[in-house]
């Protein structure tokens, strides 16, 4: 499989696990989408350090080939993939009881 | 000095996500078992993947660039310590955002009596 493919898989499976396996649906709360625009520009940003300084470098035979500040679009979709599978396991253990307790 | 290269960019995150510990009390890295539990099924499959990548050459690494500490699947610390650092910072963000805007939904809202 290729990055491309791999990419869109663990997008798929990443929103999946949010709405129906573990139903934390953070896809439809603004909370996670504020936290995702506060993560995208420093993605970018570290993306771009390491892209452009050749520190990782990619096979163009496993990438579509459009880049968005120096890095494969498909970094974009890795980064998605793993910060919403973390959010949504975050909040289903928070739902179970792994929560701080605070009083009102 | 060139070799802390990748590492460089992982401190920047730890320095751009972890002062919320302290400024906003967000209180992620006091919730250990909790940490624990989010991150390493998520950094299994993700370690899963970039050994696969690596081994198939998706992606690189030069050498020149990194600590040149490998573990399992050949894949460099700095990678594994991404898959620690990342998840933390991200959590710390959503946190972050519930400290300050205390009236939006999350999902995991616990309120004691």
């Amino acid at each position: 499989m290729s990055y491309t493919s791999l990419a869109l898989s663990g997008v798929a499976l990443a929103v999946v696990a949010d709405l129906f396996i573990l139903r934390t649906r953070l896809l439809r709360r603004k909370a996670f989408w504020t936290s995702y625009a506060i993560i995208l520009p420093f993605q970018l940003l570290t993306n771009w350090w390491l892209t452009s300084r050749f520190i990782v470098s990619y096979n163009p035979n496993d990438i579509l080939g459009k880049r968005l500040a120096a890095a494969p679009l498909e970094d974009l979709l890795f980064g998605f993939s793993l910060i919403l599978a973390i959010l949504s396991l975050w909040v289903y253990l928070g739902r179970k009881g792994f929560a701080p307790r605070k009083t009102r | 000095m060139k070799h802390l290269g990748y590492l460089a960019m992982l401190l920047f995150t730890i320095c751009g996500s972890f002062w919320l510990e302290i400024v906003l009390r967000v209180g992620v890295l006091r919730q250990v078992k909790r940490l624990v539990i989010t991150i390493v099924p998520v950094a299994l499959i993700f370690i899963a993947w970039d050994a696969y990548a690596i081994s198939r050459h998706h992606w690189f690494f030069d050498p020149k660039q990194i600590l040149g500490v490998h573990g399992p699947f050949h894949i460099p610390l700095e990678e594994y310590l991404f898959f620690l650092i990342v998840p933390i910072a991200a959590i710390m963000t959503l946190e972050a955002v519930r400290t300050r805007r205390p009236g939006w939904v999350i999902g995991d809202e616990q309120v004691q009596e």
